[in-house]
């Protein structure tokens, strides 16, 4: 047990980083709230707003910055994209307020909103 | 600079680099910028072996070849940020001299995931990437600790020899 002697200051800096990361995540589940509408965002800009129990089939963007975006069963999701990376295609679906998929070099974000009533926005600026 | 040292140099940033494409061929882990950090592993030695100025130096070179290479314009941005986070959390560690290179790493690690979702927040002008906080936090933290055993042990191996 000498490493753990010599080591005690990275254990305590590591089990206090894990502690808070662990609490975020319990935060944010705790917090977390069905949605009501996915909201389209271009370069910070709401473009489309869809609600998310009508299921739906769009393509976002234009040329070679495109994002087919499918609603289905409650749940958003980029099935397509042509961006280098593919972050936003192997995201998955999305379903509860809060929850986003981002294209960053599309600088796309698509972000589930919370019940009609809600103005998460408002409550926020 | 001494030849050793401008050669140490040279080879840390080559080994940034590679270390940046292995991680760029990866899967992505399901968020932009989730990135295990293996670019680390160079930096950490580069701060124990050359010090804080000189693990900047090739740390910041890295980031613009990287972005020169393989990514694009808006890569760059949380790339620098997440650098910038990362190596003066770790330079501050360093110097109270109570972490090994683990605790040293992980600090790195952490911060630079946060650098990155941080500026990417301010950058699409949205805050739900908090999101993304989490995921990044744990996987910061477990390759941290990952890099930072093996970076301890090559900086250990190499002064034994000179
Ligand atoms: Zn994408």
């Amino acid at each position: 047990m000498n490493w753990l002697k010599t080591h005690k200051s990275d254990v305590l800096l590591i089990a206090a980083l894990l502690v808070l990361g662990g609490g975020l995540t319990l935060f944010l589940l705790a917090t977390r709230q069905a949605g009501g509408t996915v909201r389209v965002q271009i370069d910070g800009e709401t473009v489309m707003e869809l609600p998310l129990d009508q299921d739906v089939r769009t393509v976002l963007g234009e040329g070679e910055h495109t994002n087919t975006l499918v609603i289905e069963n409650g749940a958003a999701q980029v099935v397509a994209a042509d961006c280098p990376d593919q972050v936003c295609v192997n995201h998955g679906a999305i379903q509860y307020a809060g929850e986003s998929i981002v294209c960053l070099p599309h600088r796309l974000v698509v972000t589930v909103d919370g019940g009609a009533s809600n103005d998460v926005d408002a409550a926020v600026k | 600079m001494k030849a050793s040292k401008a050669a140490q140099y040279g080879l840390l940033t080559a080994l940034a680099l590679v270390l940046s494409w292995l991680e760029s061929l990866l899967p992505p882990l399901g968020a932009p910028g989730v990135k295990l950090g293996l670019p680390n592993l160079a930096i950490v030695f580069a701060l124990y072996r050359l010090g804080w100025r000189d693990a900047c130096v090739i740390s910041l070179v890295r980031v613009l070849l990287v972005a020169l290479l393989f990514g694009n314009g808006a890569a760059l941005a949380y790339s620098v940020a997440g650098a910038a986070l990362s190596l003066s959390l770790m330079g501050l560690l360093k110097r109270t001299g109570t972490f090994s290179s683990i605790g040293v790493s992980v600090a790195g690690g952490v911060a630079h995931n946060a650098g990155q979702i941080l500026v990417a927040m301010a950058l699409l002008e949205t805050s739900r990437l908090a999101w993304y906080l989490p995921v990044l936090w744990i996987s910061g933290t477990v390759a941290g600790v990952l890099i930072g055993i093996v970076s301890g042990e090559l900086v250990k191996r190499v002064s034994d020899q000179s």
